[in-house]
Parts: structure tokens; C-alpha cells; sequence
């Protein structure tokens, strides 16, 4: 990390508020389309609602479809903030410095996409939903059946969900002071209130950092334990026996790192591409992160192979009729080569090469790649592996996704970027504290005849 | 009985740390005076006190509830409506395992933000004299005491040389 500009607490206080402070122009339009798309895809969910699950692709025997696709997609993008934010606070990391919130934050949005992805609409009568999680029906007597993994899912998502959005609030608490100290009249008041009476004092500073160590290392089991059990909803089942693999939680877990991990560095650059954020996330930020990508690709590149292998090596009926769907039936075969490129083939390669993960352009072109490759890859777990075409199994069915299904999984990409604009209208996105902290531990030293940068650490 | 809390306004780490000496030096106790700065500092920077806490207990309080909650929602359930369902113990230990660590985990992590609250001392009700300066990079020092000593810590906290001195709101005790 050689690139180093000292700037001000002002300085820094104008540049990073600057997306709370004012609106850009184009804050509303992009606002107002979001909200249009989002709404567009709850009309379709009142539609299904009204007609019933008949209005989707799904059938015998492909009852999961792109709903669940998209429930373990945006878990996976989920991981993006605990990922970034508490592996990279643990091993005080000073690069983290600008990009912990924005990780945090997407992860809090991304898990509300994955809720509504599936307890909401792909249960299809989400008011039965609650009677699995919550079945606290007094007048039958009948109570959750915990051997289900649809129990465990909701306990560990909302555990994660709520983990996170303290996480997020407690990191938050010093710059919403910073805000309090900039406005004025009921702006203020709101703003006052949050901040709970903040005054930076060295006791509340202290626990500050105190609560940022302790609240990543309890994150961390959390963050383990969503992807295992959504790893187990598949890995549990009686019917799919091709999902029947011991390795599916680590090989999930890594899979969603490599997608999460890669919507950071998307988020990342838009960033600095709409806000102008240039000085605080910089190429050095890009490298450091195309780094890490190389190594958790590779990684998932790993476990995707071993379950391949083990898929092969035991010749068994089902494993070889679901590999064979993937890889030699249309449309699924040109689907599984367009992810094998985009999620592995191309990106890593170029990432080898320094100017490209110091390029803004083409780390966002790659990482959009990673999760379109990361999209199919759930795609063709699921859809494959729930056509189960083998001896003595006659429901022969295929699957098509529905224009109402195609809406309501851009619904929940919506739900993501409207969150994230509506929170950077209402929050600082960078966190100005660990900037300004950062700010204050560094120094330079001479070295010879040369000067460079250096971080001091206690 | 009525506080008052005045504050001086430094620009620098040095000039507000031989401020903090001067208040130590004027007779206030301890509890008397504080630093208000933007940005974390190293402890110790102003030659303040490593601050104590006991945020450590928090999460392994919230963790046992956590736990508790977690065994009997699951025996407690399964045992007030004892259905076997796929031939398994009907207290079966792996999903009970399951359900008993995100409550474990649960617990842990609510405890613990309650505690980084509680021992910040947040939510503060007064906030005693300020700035909003304070959060652009200048490093207050403010005094807390009766009406009768302010006199006494304004002349303190500007002789120490800060660039501002002024009173802050009045605290009760309640």
C-alpha cells in the first residue's frame, strides 16, 4: 500500500458526507426507478399470490426454481460484509479502512433479498410460512418440528440478519455525530437521537474498538453457520441424491465468499464511479482486494472440482444423470459453459495481471462476471439436480422460468440497490472515524534515501 | 445538586494534553474532566487513564441465556407435542445442536451490543459542553463540576492555551 494523502478531518468530514449532505441529481431518478422495478415485482407477487404457484415454471418433479437460485445467491453476496468487514478487522488489515461499511451494509441488504427470495414468495402461500418457524398454534398444540432444515435456516438467516444490522448500527454510532454536528432543525433532532449523546470521549472510543474485535469474532461462527445449514436444505434431502455430499457446507460457504467478496469490489467502484470517492478507495483498495479474489476463487475452483470427482468416481445412477443434464443437455450445457468462463476462466486470469486489479473498469467487469457465473452456478445445483432423470423415476418435467418469476428476481436486485441508495442518502457509506483514524496512525519514515508511507500500530 | 461543565477547544494532541496536566493540577478530581476528540487515539495520548470496562462479561452472560432459551425451546417443544417424524429420537441431538448454537450465538452478540452501550455510557442524556467542532479535528477538554468551581476551570483551560473556552448546559442530578 504505497499511496498516501494526508487529508483533514474537514476535509475528509466534506468529501464523505457529501452523499448525505447533498443530492446528486441523479439520487432521484435512479431512486424512483429502483422503487418502479421493486414495485413491478411486488405486483407480480400479488399476482402469484391471486392465482396461485400455477403461474410460475414450476412442476414436477423442478419444484425449486430461480426463487431458491436466488435465496442462495444473495446469501452468498451476504458474506460479503462479514467476509471484508470482521476477517479483515481480526487481522487489522489497514486497507479495510474504507470498505467495511459499504460490505456491512450490503450484507444487511443482500440478507432481505434472500428472505424475500424464499420464505416470502417461493413458499408460494407465505402465510403458512410462519406456521413452520413460528407454529405457536396454542389451541392444536402443535410446535416447530426442529428435525426440519426449514427451521434452521430461519434461525440461523435472522441471527445473521439481526448480527449484522447491530454491527452495522454500533459502527455507525460515532459518524452519526459527525452528522448531528452538520445539520440543523429536525434533521438534527433525528440525527441527535441515533447518536444517543455521543461525544467521542476516550472511554467511548475505546469500547468502540473493543466492540469492533468482539463483535467480528462473534460474527464469524454466525456467518459459518448460515451457509452450512443453507448448504444443508440441499445436502439433507431425501430426494436429490446427487446433493447427497458431505462437502456442500465449506463448498457453499467458499462459493459465497468468492461472490460476495466480488460484489465489494463492484460496489467499490461504483462508488467511486457516482460519489467521486477516488481519494478513500483507491487502486491500492482494488489490488488488495483482486489479490484476496484470486486466492478464494481458486479455492472455490478447488471444492467445485473435488465435487465433480467425488461425483464421478462413485459412477453412481444419479450423480452421472444430473452431470450429464449440466454439461451435455441444452439450454443447461451452453449455461454451465458461460459459468465455468465467468466464474472462474476469465476473471482470474486477468486478475494475474496488476493493471487490471488496479483498473476501476475492469475489476467491475470481472466481478460482474463472478456473480453472473456465481447466479448459474446455484442455477444448475438446483435445476438439474431437482429433474433427477434416472431409472424408476417417471416425472420426466423441465423447467422454464415465468415472466412473473423473471420479475420478481429482479425484484429483489431492486430491493438491493434502492437499499443501498436510500442508506447513502441517510448515512455516510465510508466510515469517517476508521478513516480519520487511519489518518492519525500514519506516518512516514525514512528508509535509506527513500520515504515511505507507514502505519503505526499499538 | 445543579452541574455545570465548561469546555476549551485545542488544535493540537501536545496543547490539549498539557491542558489535561493543568486541570489534573488545579484540583480536579479525576472524575471531574474528560477529553473529547473526533478520532480514536492511541490510549494514553493526553496522558488520560487506560479506560476499565467490563464489556467482556456481556457476551458470556448473553451466550448462557442464548443456550438456555435455545435447549428448551427445542426439548420443551418436542416434548409438549411428541411427534416422530423420519424414525428420529425425538430428542434428536444434531438439529437440536443446531438451533441451540444460533441461539447461543444470538444471545452472545445482543448481549454484547447492549453492553458496548451500557459501558459507553450511552444514551447520554445532557450532552454537557461541546462543540461540533470537536468531530473537524479539534480536541476538546471539558470540566464537569459545580457552579462554584467554573470560574476556576475556565481560567484553567484557558491559560493551558485553548483557542475557545465556553460553558456548556446545565446537568441535574437525578
Amino acid at each position: 500500500m504505497q499511496e498516501h494523502v494526508q487529508l483533514t478531518q474537514r476535509q475528509i468530514n466534506e468529501d464523505l458526507l457529501s452523499s448525505v449532505l447533498k443530492t446528486p441529481r441523479w439520487w432521484w431518478p435512479a431512486v424512483i426507478v429502483s422503487a418502479a422495478i421493486f414495485l413491478t415485482g411486488i405486483g407480480a407477487f400479488g399476482y402469484m399470490l391471486n392465482q396461485g404457484v400455477g403461474v410460475t415454471g414450476l412442476n414436477r418433479p423442478v419444484f425449486w426454481g430461480v426463487y431458491m437460485v436466488n435465496f442462495v445467491f444473495f446469501i452468498g453476496i451476504s458474506h460479503a460484509g462479514i467476509m471484508i468487514s470482521a476477517i479483515l478487522r481480526l487481522t487489522q488489515a489497514e486497507w479495510r479502512r474504507p470498505v467495511t461499511r459499504a460490505a456491512e451494509v450490503l450484507t444487511v441488504f443482500s440478507l432481505m433479498s434472500a428472505l424475500m427470495a424464499a420464505p416470502l414468495v417461493h413458499v408460494g402461500r407465505p402465510w403458512r410460512a410462519d406456521l413452520w418457524v413460528f407454529p405457536y398454534d396454542f389451541a392444536r398444540g402443535v410446535w416447530i418440528n426442529i428435525r426440519s432444515p426449514f427451521v434452521w435456516d430461519p434461525s440461523a438467516v435472522m441471527t445473521y440478519l439481526t448480527a449484522s444490522t447491530l454491527f452495522v448500527f454500533v459502527a455507525l454510532i460515532p459518524d452519526l455525530a459527525i452528522v448531528r454536528d452538520r445539520t440543523d432543525g429536525l434533521t438534527r433532532k433525528f440525527y441527535a437521537m441515533m447518536a444517543m449523546g455521543w461525544r467521542g470521549t476516550p472511554r467511548q472510543w475505546k469500547l468502540q474498538a473493543v466492540a469492533g474485535i468482539l463483535l467480528s469474532a462473534l460474527v464469524l461462527p454466525v456467518f459459518v453457520s448460515v451457509h452450512s445449514i443453507v448448504s444443508w436444505d440441499f445436502a439433507v434431502q431425501i430426494a436429490p441424491e446427487a446433493w447427497h455430499s458431505t462437502i456442500f457446507a465449506p463448498y457453499f460457504i467458499i462459493g459465497a465468499i468468492h461472490s460476495g467478496v466480488s460484489a465489494v469490489a463492484t460496489l467499490m467502484v461504483i462508488m467511486v464511479w457516482v460519489w467521486g470517492w477516488g481519494k478513500y478507495l483507491k487502486p491500492d483498495h482494488l489490488d488488495a482486494i483482486g489479490r484476496l479474489l484470486i486466492v478464494v476463487a481458486t479455492t472455490w475452483f478447488f471444492f467445485f472440482f473435488l465435487e465433480w470427482v467425488f461425483a464421478l468416481y462413485t459412477l453412481e445412477d444419479p450423480e452421472l444423470a444430473v452431470r450429464e443434464l449440466q454439461v451435455f443437455q441444452w439450454p443447461w450445457s451452453g449455461l454451465f459453459v458461460v459459468f465455468l468462463f465467468t466464474a472462474y476462466l476469465i476473471p482470474v486470469p486477468m486478475w494475474m495481471f496488476r493493471s487490471v486489479r488496479r483498473s476501476y473498469f475492469w475489476m467491475f467487469v470481472t466481478t460482474i462476471l463472478v456473480n453472473i457465473g456465481m447466479w448459474l452456478e446455484r442455477f444448475l445445483i438446483i435445476v438439474p439436480g431437482t429433474m433427477r432423470r434416472g431409472d424408476f423415476i417417471f416425472d420426466w418435467g423441465s423447467y422454464h422460468p415465468s415472466i412473473i418469476e423473471i420479475l420478481m428476481v429482479i425484484m429483489t436486485f431492486a430491493w438491493v440497490a434502492l437499499g443501498m441508495l436510500v442508506f447513502t442518502k441517510l448515512f455516510p457509506l465510508i466510515p469517517l472515524f476508521d478513516v480519520k483514524e487511519g489518518m492519525v496512525f500514519r506516518d512516514e519514515i525514512r528508509i535509506g534515501r527513500r520515504v515511505v508511507p507507514a502505519s503505526i500500530r499499538e | 445538586m445543579a452541574l455545570r461543565s465548561v469546555i476549551g477547544l485545542y488544535t493540537d494532541e501536545d496543547t490539549a494534553a498539557n491542558a489535561l496536566d493543568a486541570v489534573a493540577g488545579a484540583g480536579f478530581d479525576k472524575g471531574e474532566y474528560d477529553v473529547l476528540t473526533g478520532t480514536p487515539y492511541p490510549d494514553g495520548t493526553f496522558g488520560e487513564e487506560e479506560p476499565v470496562h467490563k464489556l467482556y462479561r456481556f457476551p458470556l452472560i448473553g451466550a448462557a441465556c442464548g443456550f438456555t432459551v435455545g435447549l428448551l425451546l427445542t426439548t420443551g417443544t418436542q416434548l409438549a407435542f411428541p411427534l416422530i417424524t423420519g424414525g428420529k429420537p425425538l430428542l434428536s441431538i444434531p438439529p437440536m445442536a443446531i438451533i441451540m448454537y444460533e441461539g447461543t450465538m444470538l444471545g452472545a452478540i445482543l448481549f454484547t451490543v447492549v453492553g458496548i452501550i451500557f459501558e459507553s455510557r450511552l444514551p447520554r442524556m445532557f450532552m454537557g459542553a461541546y462543540d461540533t467542532r470537536i468531530t473537524e479535528g479539534y480536541i476538546g477538554v471539558t470540566i464537569t463540576s459545580d457552579e462554584s468551581k467554573m470560574e476556576r476551570a475556565e481560567e484553567t483551560l484557558k491559560s493551558a492555551g485553548a483557542e475557545e473556552v465556553k460553558r456548556g448546559w446545565e446537568q441535574t442530578d437525578f
